[in-house]
């Protein structure tokens, strides 16, 4: 394949058969997943279009598509935005901590423990969300209810069971921290260590070193970072179905409330084994909603990265 | 060289006492942030035996209190030490904080599972099952058959890919499209990829088909670009000298690859591999919407509804029946059942990567 | 067994850069033909390109013709794997097969293209091979260890020994001393010595006394500037050049002033 397209290649005409079979064995497995992504964005193109355009009354909501969609567009955005906003500080942290604050060989070991939390399936993240953390948060929202009520994030009135968006952005938060502690290990590591003992050299201390030396390297690995853990929170699904405590259609500020709007990923597997008829085509079109939003995301992340790779001289 | 071997008795001289203040200024006690800590600790410990405070705002008590080491240090070292030791208190914190979910979900998902283990939890299924009793068999065959055919699906495509990519491609534009394409891949959200394989089932089965093999195809979305993505890599590491040794015997390019950068690249592979695995055993929404939940075995792929543990998880919980302690026992015990065999296969993937990787290489 | 070379007109390609240009040199049968000069002469992918092992870089191409015993190797039916059976080859750094024994090392020519042959028949080629190599009594009892559990010297006897276990007409031998320390580089100059009377040998070397020890014919490449492709500036008897030089620069080089 490659060959063809160079014609001053070789000029060697001998091909063998063995060669042959094994390039066009790989070739066409690197096609197929073209076929296969192609294939994802055309089926639910396919099946989620007369989604957007069903009438109210063939689907089991009553409303058209944007009306329906939209809550559901809120609430997927401001959980992960909770989740990354929470998340973010402390994987800096965890991964300066592991990279820079302790000592080598415990490092690694440290890795591997977070790297545990990637491990556990979401189901258990889900479970432990219902069981552990909600009841936990609970008196927690009803003391932020009594103390900050004038926020509007804060205005209650507070779950009893703890089942809100906020405990949500938490199991969120949880769940992204070791993709984006391990991609900010990895760069905060790659710093080069000229820059760090030139900062050491100066007089500086292990926080101005890691201010003068470490973010400016690492800041678009950082932002990258992120933007792969809002992906993810994005996209993620049984954590918040299973958590959250829904009211259909809610657009709200309040974060501790029992009043909640759903995601899309949960509300898809929330409604999804009862539904029939148009209301799955809907539920498919606001599957392809989330895919756009993931890929525009995961799209901005990749470019920084490569705008990264263009400009740090690595490789 | 001597002097080294001379008893250190001169080098102990103390220097003048300002060359001294200035080189090590006032300094915290080398004790001072154990102290503090430690203080924290104690008090905090206390609390919770003494006052009861619940357990998070015990750890918050701990937090505040270690606080205080860059308030005495202000006081005796200046400001920027005191910036460097709040920061180190923080990162610390941050790390200690994302340590206790962790062991808060071991311990909770251990003492809650534990309940239910028992021979009978993985030999019965939950046919006929009302109350208390029934296992997991039917999740645990369906779990292990589902993900088995999607690994069946996953590593040929992306191991082939790989060798494309880095074999046969050369950089050329099909190559920079596949790896974008499997950068896309990678941040598929499972239940997008459990919408695709039911959009595409649908097409040939008609509406509300639910089918194991679907679940495989929907896993296969996942696990493709974490194959490819983890073979390219090793394959990459695979010095270019064995190629060139390879092809200088007159060995052509696909048994080169085939019997030399493979078998160099294998333990890495396997490793990559038995990741990819346990990061799809555990996904509950593709299966959710297109293998379905059941309560009976089945171990046809091809033929309706298949119980998966992450599945079975999930419903037991969402739909307990009456009384429901029963079934959240048994959500408890088969997401132990789940959390253990994806433990199992990340220290398979840490085994084989240490002791097949080829010696003599690093 | 061992053929000669006849080169002529030869230039080389990557892509449109022209790396070697317009060499000319016969090379005889059984004989040890040394090629020196400063980096960047293209001595190594002149080298490369007598078994065809330039083309594993996209966009290598030549001009001009090699024949071996009056058979051109670039010749329209001929096959660069089959070359490459036909001319051996020893790289600068040793490469054994990390994921194969000492004896599979040996055998890797005959075990990758999966050549079917008695057990006995094998471990004779592997003694063979290695005791050609030199490597037999070092080894004998530990056939079965990885290959990469040698020193640097005896893996690269290794590689010789592997080599020559297809039995190649001609070897080519890319500074293969140049990782190595002084007592293993004159334990395989020694080795070229007596492999000399079965095989052509072509080396690339650094080390002009190394030249002088091994070759009986040696080959001075340059390139005339920065940028420029490398040439063949002379080449004739291995004394004649290193006390009698017609070049200015092949003296200039010889005596240590640049390269």
């Amino acid at each position: 394949m490659a060959s063809t397209l160079d014609p001053r290649r070789k000029r060697s005409t001998i091909v063998r058969p063995g060669d042959r079979i094994f390039s066009g064995l790989s070739t066409s497995a690197g096609i197929l997943i073209l076929i296969v992504l192609a294939g994802v964005a055309a089926f639910l193109t396919i099946e989620g279009i007369p989604g957007i355009f069903a009438s109210p009354d063939d689907v089991k909501s009553g409303q058209s598509f944007l009306p329906y969609v939209w809550p559901l567009v809120y609430g997927t955005l401001i959980a992960a935005t909770i989740a990354l906003i929470i998340s973010v500080p402390i994987a800096i942290g965890v991964a300066l901590f592991i990279s820079h604050y302790s000592p080598r060989k415990l490092g690694q070991v440290l890795g591997y423990l977070i790297d545990l939390l990637a491990a556990v399936p979401s189901v258990v993240y889900g479970l432990w969300g219902i069981g552990f953390l909600a009841p936990n948060m609970a008196p927690i929202y009803q003391w932020l209810e009594d103390n900050l009520g004038f926020i509007p994030f804060f205005a209650g009135p507070a779950s009893a069971t703890g089942r809100t968006i906020m405990t949500a952005s938490i199991v969120l938060a949880v769940m992204i921290l070791p993709i984006m502690t391990a991609i900010c290990r990895e760069i905060f590591l790659q710093t080069p260590r000229l820059h760090e003992e030139a900062a050491l050299a100066l007089g500086a201390t292990r926080w101005e070193m890691a201010r003068m030396a470490i973010f400016p390297y690492a800041r678009s690995g950082i932002v990258s970072a992120a933007m792969l853990g809002l992906g993810r929170a994005l996209g993620e699904t049984l954590a918040v179905a299973m958590v959250l405590s829904v009211s259909a259609g809610t657009v709200t500020a309040n974060l501790i409330s029992s009043t909640n709007p759903s995601t899309i990923a949960a509300n898809i597997a929330l409604s999804f084994g009862e539904a029939s008829g148009k209301t799955v085509n809907v539920l498919i079109a606001s599957g392809l909603v989330l895919f756009v939003i993931t890929f525009l995301v995961n799209f901005a992340a990749r470019a920084i990265v490569d705008r990264r790779k263009e400009f740090s001289g690595a490789n | 060289m001597t002097t080294l071997t001379n008893p250190p008795g001169p080098a102990k001289t103390p220097g003048p006492v300002d060359v001294h203040q200035e080189l090590y200024g006032a300094r915290l006690p080398s004790w001072g942030p154990r102290a503090v800590l430690g203080g924290a600790v104690v008090v905090a410990a206390a609390l919770y035996v003494l006052a009861g405070v619940n357990v998070m705002l015990a750890a918050l008590i701990v937090f505040a209190i270690s606080l205080l080491l860059p308030v005495w240090s202000v006081v005796v070292e200046g400001r920027r030490k005191a910036t460097d030791r709040l920061v180190t208190v923080l990162v610390t914190s941050s790390f200690v904080l994302a340590m206790f979910p962790l062991f808060s979900i071991l311990y909770t998902v251990i003492t809650k599972g534990t309940k239910v283990l028992g021979v009978d939890f993985f030999t019965f299924s939950m046919r006929n099952v009302v109350g208390e009793g029934g296992g997991i068999y039917h999740a645990l065959a369906g779990t292990l058959l589902i993900t088995g055919a999607a690994t069946v699906i996953s590593v040929p495509i992306g191991m082939f890919t790989a060798i494309y990519l880095v074999e046969y491609a050369d950089g050329n534009r099909l190559s920079r499209w596949i790896r974008f394409l499997v950068d896309v891949m990678t941040g598929i959200p499972s239940i997008v990829a459990g919408l695709f394989a039911y959009a595409l089932f649908v097409l040939f089965f008609g509406e509300g088909v639910r089918m194991g093999i679907g679940g495989s195809v929907a896993l296969s979305v996942l696990m493709i670009p974490v194959v490819v993505r983890s073979t390219e890599e090793m394959l990459k590491l695979v010095p270019n000298e064995l190629r060139e040794a390879s092809y200088a015997l007159g060995v052509p390019k696909w048994r080169t690859v085939s019997k030399v950068v493979l078998p160099t690249a294998l333990a890495g592979i396997v490793t990559g591999i038995t990741l990819a695995i346990a990061r799809v055993i555990g996904e509950t929404a593709p299966l959710l919407i297109i293998a379905g939940a059941t309560d009976s075995v089945n171990f046809n792929l091809f033929d309706g509804r298949m119980a998966s543990l992450p599945v079975f998880a999930y419903t037991s919980v969402r739909n307990p029946g009456v009384p429901p302690e029963f079934s959240i026992d048994r959500a408890w015990g088969a997401a132990l059942t789940l959390l253990l065999i994806v433990m199992l296969l990340n220290l398979i993937a840490r085994l084989v990567s240490y002791y097949f990787s080829p010696k003599g290489e690093r | 067994m061992a053929k000669s070379i006849d080169v002529s007109d030869l230039n080389i390609y990557y892509g449109d850069f022209l790396a070697v240009e317009d060499v000319t040199i016969p090379i005889a049968a059984k004989s040890v033909t040394a090629f020196i000069g400063p980096s960047g002469c293209g001595k190594s992918t002149f080298l490369r390109s007598l078994n065809r092992m330039h083309e594993v870089i996209r966009g290598a191409r030549v001009e001009g013709k090699v024949l071996i015993d009056g058979q051109d190797l670039y010749g329209s039916d001929m096959d660069p794997v089959n070359v490459r059976r036909m001319i051996g080859m020893v790289f600068q750094r040793p490469n054994p097969f990390p994921t194969m024994s000492i004896y599979d090392n040996v055998l890797a020519g005959q075990k990758l293209n999966s050549k079917r042959m008695k057990k006995s028949e094998a471990d004779d080629i592997v003694e063979r091979s290695l005791r050609s190599a030199g490597l037999w009594t070092e080894v004998k009892e530990r056939l079965d260890r990885p290959g990469s559990g040698l020193s640097g010297g005896q893996q690269q006897r290794l590689c010789i020994a592997r080599a020559i276990s297809v039995e190649p007409e001609i070897l080519l031998m890319d500074e293969p001393c140049s990782a190595l320390d002084p007592i293993s580089t004159s334990v395989i100059e020694d080795l070229i010595h007596e492999l000399k009377s079965q095989y052509t040998i072509v080396i690339v070397t650094h080390n002009m006394q190394q030249a002088a020890r091994v070759s009986d014919e040696t080959a001075f490449f340059n390139l005339s500037g920065v940028g420029k492709p490398g040439r063949l500036i002379e080449v004739g008897r291995t004394e004649t050049i290193f006390s009698n030089p017609t070049d200015p620069a092949t003296e200039a080089y010889i005596q240590g002033r640049f390269g």
